[in-house]
């Protein structure tokens, strides 16, 4: 009798296990390595396309790394939906979860970059607001409508420097410490950009809905005599910001 | 914001920041994108054969999995945080007693 | 549109799948290309450049919409989410063409990202059937099923695949997308006559033609075992084997694939132009 799918969906994602019987080759030859064409498409498909959604944690780890870690994750978490665009959602996890890679404790976070990175490339269009007439002080009653794209990441790490090590030509060594990142994308492509102390305080905040005034009183509780300016212009510059809402 | 002066420092930057203009598609266009436009993509392709990608039993218990010397990660030195706790980067407020160098 | 009732609206001319390296040349010159297809679940996201892309194409070109994740062979109920993303991709676009694989790819929730393959059974027909009904009317529109590329034969299959796909077609209603790479590939592997699987065809409910190339490969006994690789250019074979289904068909709407190892733009190019030239036989 023909394997059921439920047999087939076993055997192909554990090499170990017998080709189910009742498939063949011509001649009713046993299919043999005919199965593996199938539990090859699985596992090497899967494998390219956690190469190309974690690019840096590919370089970072190398080809052999990245091959042998991406066949444990797919069999550990296969995809759970026919969008491969978002596949990849646990590997931060699964790579914090690795003995093996625990001397490398910036990796899990740099997957979590690369993660928004592709988050912020699909996510909804939205109109930048037009702030040309806005008073400062209208701003600082105001909460913000926020960009779908915009992606907000901290880390322990100096995750900024380590992906502009690993993407940019003649890019610095990063040096040691912690670094926040907002991702932009002012049309289609999403950029990562290093904020300031204070910085991802103030845009969480603000995420949380909060009004830039509230937003900046919470940053100066973390980080004291932060300025809100250069942020506001990163995320207009960055199109973030799509509309207000006055709290008055 | 009850520090009338601080208020107005802040507003000042805020009526600087206010000058800034978005990014237009054009400008953009200089830009790299750094490969994310191809990953994920779904195709109907098959993987090239019978190679032993999906049929090797060797490694397939994490624990039996070794890390290689290779990889830009050889060429960087950053010592884990002090106090050896993993630390996650996420949209939670983190504590900052981080590692200073 | 082909005056045979199947169901497209593409015309009979080469297309090629599109992708996003190919975005800049496709709209400056076209050359051979009328009409592109895409893989539906790559334009599934809430928005950005690839929904971008598709909307300037599609005020250019006629599209066709491919699916390859429906899992429309599954033993599961299909999945209703991916059912309502179909449905609005199809519902804003309005493509010429909507087609998904006679195969299965998820089970117990996991998506497998492969066309996997079925045996040609009673059950497996009436499964498969309700499967297209559905599909059908929750898309609202026709659609083309494709024939698979095996690598293996199941011992319980009691139906050939042309019978198989033609009683399909004859109980939904839905088209059929004859993949002549895949005819090729099949019967090499399985050891029939390709010429016997196009005879044994339902050509009149063909309402496109795919072409891609395949790379060799042996099976545990020496046998050839021909793998659907979509990474390089169509094979003299299977070209001759689309002069021989058109020589019976007709014209039809024939579509380059190159998914692995996608070369630049002129070589792509160069491949439509090579269909160009076997349509005007048949034309």
């Amino acid at each position: 009798m023909s394997p059921d799918q439920t047999t087939f969906h076993a055997a192909l994602l554990d090499p170990e296990s017998a080709v189910p019987e009742g498939l063949s080759g011509p001649d009713n030859h046993p299919a043999g390595r005919r199965f593996d064409v199938y539990r090859n498409n699985v596992a090497v498909s899967l494998t390219e396309a956690l190469h190309t959604a974690f690019p840096t944690i590919a370089r970072l780890l190398g080809k052999q790394n990245m091959d042998g870690l991406a066949r444990l994750y797919l069999r550990a978490h296969p995809p759970q939906t026919p969008l491969m665009m978002h596949y990849g959602g646990a590997f931060p996890d699964f790579l914090a979860g690795m003995p093996q890679l625990a001397h490398l404790g910036y990796l899990p976070d740099i997957a979590r970059l690369d993660l928004a990175m592709r988050r912020a490339y699909h996510a909804a269009d939205a109109a930048p607001a037009d702030l040309s007439d806005i008073a400062p002080e209208t701003l600082l009653q105001s909460a913000l409508s926020l960009a779908p794209a915009m992606q907000l990441i901290r880390s322990a790490w100096p995750i900024h420097a380590i992906w502009r090590f690993n993407t940019e030509e003649g890019a610095p060594k990063p040096e040691p410490g912690p670094e926040d990142v907002v991702i932009l994308r002012p049309a289609y492509d999403p950029l990562p950009q290093r904020l300031p102390p204070g910085g991802a305080a103030f845009l969480q905040a603000l995420v949380d809905g909060a009004t830039v005034a509230a937003a900046h009183e919470t940053a100066c509780t973390e980080t004291p005599g932060f300025d809100p300016g250069p942020v506001l212009a990163l995320l207009i510059r960055g199109a973030a910001i799509t509309g207000l809402a006055n709290q008055d | 914001m009850s520090n009338p002066v601080k208020t107005m420092t802040v507003a000042a930057s805020i009526a600087a920041a206010l000058t800034a203009h978005a990014t237009t598609a054009e400008a953009q266009a200089k830009e790299k994108c750094y490969g994310v436009s191809l990953a994920g993509e779904n195709d109907c392709a098959a993987g090239p054969g019978t190679t032993c990608a999906g049929t090797s039993t060797v490694d397939y218990q994490g624990n039996a999995w070794t890390l290689v010397d290779a990889g830009t990660c050889t060429d960087m030195t950053l010592p884990a945080a002090a106090d050896g706790t993993a630390r996650h980067g996420s949209l939670e407020p983190l504590d900052r007693d981080l590692p200073s160098a | 549109m082909l005056d045979t009732g199947h169901p497209t609206r593409l015309p009979a001319a080469p297309g090629v799948g599109f992708k996003p390296q190919h975005f800049a040349a496709i709209t400056e010159n076209p050359g051979a290309v009328r009409w592109i297809e895409i893989h539906a679940e790559n334009y599934m996201g809430d928005g950005g450049r690839p929904l971008a892309q598709l909307r300037a194409l599609a005020e250019r070109f006629p599209v066709s919409v491919h699916g390859v994740g429906l899992s429309i062979g599954g033993e599961g109920p299909l999945d209703p989410d991916h059912l309502a993303r179909l449905k609005h991709l199809v519902s804003w676009l309005d493509p010429a063409s909507f087609s998904e694989h006679l195969a299965w790819s998820t089970h117990d929730s996991h998506f497998l990202n492969d066309l996997l393959p079925l045996p040609y059974t009673k059950d497996t027909l009436t499964r498969v059937a309700a499967h297209i009904d559905q599909v059908q009317d929750n898309v609202g529109r026709p659609m083309l099923l494709e024939n698979p590329s095996s690598y293996l034969a199941f011992d319980d299959s009691t139906w050939s695949e042309p019978e198989f796909l033609a009683e399909l077609s004859k109980r939904t209603d839905c088209g059929l997308l004859l993949d002549i790479n895949n005819v090729f590939i099949s019967a090499t592997n399985l050891g029939f006559s390709p010429q016997g699987y196009i005879d044994a065809f339902p050509l009149d409910r063909v309402g496109e033609v795919h072409l891609g190339g395949h790379d060799e490969d042996h099976d545990d006994h020496g046998a050839p075992l021909l793998i659907d690789s979509h990474g390089r250019a169509v094979a003299d074979p299977v070209w001759a084997l689309l002069a021989y289904t058109l020589a019976r068909s007709g014209p039809r709407p024939l579509l380059i694939e190159w998914d692995t190892d996608v070369p630049d733009w002129p070589v792509l190019e160069a491949e439509a132009a090579r269909a160009a030239h076997a349509l005007v036989p048949a034309g």
